[in-house]
């Protein structure tokens, strides 16, 4: 489902005299199989937005070569967009002046969904995550959980064979935090959506994902299963104390 | 494309209408702008019978066309010159990820009534221009050809200001100098500037062919610097060049851009 292969991202900074490369990712290669839910771990700056960018065809890789759904994210873009969803914690996709309900029917119609298909979608969505009371409410009065409930339903709305989750439980509370995992593992396990998820958050790690890829200093430092990512620490010890050993490795 | 941009200026249009206040400060602001700026060419022909010898009604009629055909390219195309500010708070990602062209979603982004102000000006000098100017039917048609253009070659150059700034991010001015600044060189005619400048915006930046080479066969008048009489004619060759040009610019921008961290 997502192809990646021995693909590198460099930027140039500074100008003239001070100007040097900096390497976001290099050499990175990973395959993720359709049904897979799979966590994907680094300290900050080590290149994680970079390569959700380049999968989602915002940035062009310097070289080598990423294939998502069967399409190549930069030269297919619009056609990929129809194909993944994507939710940026930090950020909304969302129109920040229109209630929920027209942000969505505006999704309908950049996405092109049939309009049975969308009221369908939009009832079991709306019913999974609770969106009945702040249907009409305009984006800006929404409580961050809210907010968050409204982007992940904008993603999914044309039913995508890929979700890309950047830091989705952010500033979220324990209750709001629990119903978003228990809805993407359901998600996963009903509808075989393939889900690719970056967190700082332990929790997410353990209750969601059963393959854990650790990016450091732009390549990958671990990739395995959870259990795998546990058995690196030579005397147990939390998930915390057991990834921060990788990250400083 | 077309629906898009309707579709998404019509959402953006009722979005501003959740600020009541701010719309109608908006739309007095814009209004009281305008009033000024026409007020403006009347002072300038109280005091002056003829500009670069062209009469008063040439003159607006001059201004006039440059300004609709400016004030039009802003009103649909504008936005994509802010670029650079949608690139620092991240809103041009959020473009990306979506399935409809980034340069659509650009230039609708924020449509507001402010966009139509000054559109309403440029057309109130015109039609006030044109019963003076006792034209034929044989040259008028040229009028609705030379607006279209010049639209045309200021909506390249907004996206050649925007495509600037995939690599000038912290230089947005750079381009604003091209934009704003053809917008009012051209309202004035030609032949008050020197003649190496109007060879540059003939041959280098086509801004002459906006209203200046055009307006020459409407008003059936010699050119002052002798340019071939064919020219005239060329505004749809110029307008389709520099799309070209401004496309191709665009693409390579978007190839090249950068993003912010996080």
């Amino acid at each position: 489902m997502i192809e990646v292969d021995r693909v590198g991202r460099s930027f140039t900074v500074g100008r003239r005299r001070t100007r040097k490369t900096l390497h976001a990712v290099r050499d990175l290669s990973f395959t993720v199989e359709p049904g897979e839910f799979v966590g994907y771990l680094g300290p900050n700056g080590a290149g994680k937005s970079t390569t959700i960018k380049m999968l989602t065809g915002i940035l062009a890789p310097t070289s080598g070569s990423i294939r998502v759904a069967g399409l190549d994210p930069t030269r297919r873009r619009t056609a990929l967009a129809r194909r993944i969803g994507v939710v940026f914690g930090q950020r909304t996709t969302l129109w920040w002046d229109l209630p929920l309900r027209d942000s969505f029917e505006l999704i309908r119609y950049l996405y092109k969904v049939d309009q049975p298909d969308f009221r369908r979608r939009l009832a079991e969505l709306t019913e999974l995550l609770g969106l009945a009371d702040f249907m009409t409410t305009p984006v800006r009065q929404l409580s961050l959980g809210q907010r968050m409930r409204g982007d992940i339903t904008a993603a999914l709305l044309h039913d995508p064979a890929v979700l890309v989750l950047d830091e989705p439980t952010i500033g979220l509370d324990v209750v709001s935090k629990a119903a978003m995992r228990d809805f993407l593992r359901r998600l996963n396990a009903d509808r075989g959506t393939t889900v690719l998820l970056t967190t700082h958050d332990m929790g997410d790690i353990e209750k969601l994902c059963r393959r854990v890829m650790l990016i450091d200093h732009g390549s990958l430092a671990f990739d395995g299963t959870l259990d795998d990512l546990r058995a690196t620490a030579p005397e147990g010890g939390s998930m915390e104390e057991v990834v921060a050993r990788l990250y400083s490795g | 494309m077309v629906r898009t941009y309707l579709l998404l200026a019509w959402t953006w249009l009722r979005a501003s209408a959740q600020y009541p206040g701010s719309l109608i400060m908006m739309m007095l602001g814009s209004f009281a702008v305008n009033a000024l700026d026409v007020a403006a060419i009347w002072v300038i022909f109280e005091h002056t019978e003829s500009l670069g010898g062209f009469e008063l009604a040439e003159v607006m009629f001059l201004y006039g066309t440059a300004g609709l055909s400016f004030a039009l390219a802003d009103m649909l195309f504008g936005n994509v010159d802010r670029l650079s500010q949608h690139i620092r708070s991240g809103d041009f990602d959020t473009m990306l990820i979506r399935p409809a062209s980034a340069f659509t979603q650009m230039a609708v982004d924020r449509f507001g009534v402010h966009r139509f102000g000054r559109v309403t000006q440029a057309a109130v000098v015109l039609a006030i221009a044109l019963p003076q100017l006792g034209l034929s039917w044989s040259r008028t048609w040229m009028i609705p050809l030379m607006v279209v253009c010049g639209l045309v070659i200021f909506a390249a150059i907004f996206t050649l200001g925007g495509a600037m700034q995939f690599l000038l991010t912290d230089a947005p001015e750079v381009a604003n100098a091209f934009t704003y600044g053809g917008g009012t060189l051209t309202q004035y005619p030609l032949s008050i500037y020197g003649s190496e400048l109007v060879k540059g915006v003939t041959f280098v930046v086509p801004l002459a062919f906006v209203n200046w080479q055009p307006a020459l066969f409407v008003l059936d008048r010699d050119d002052p610097l002798g340019l071939p009489y064919w020219l005239r004619f060329a505004s749809p060759l110029a307008a389709v060049a520099l799309t070209t040009v401004a496309a191709l610019a665009w693409r390579a921008g978007i190839r090249r851009y950068r993003s912010t961290g996080s």
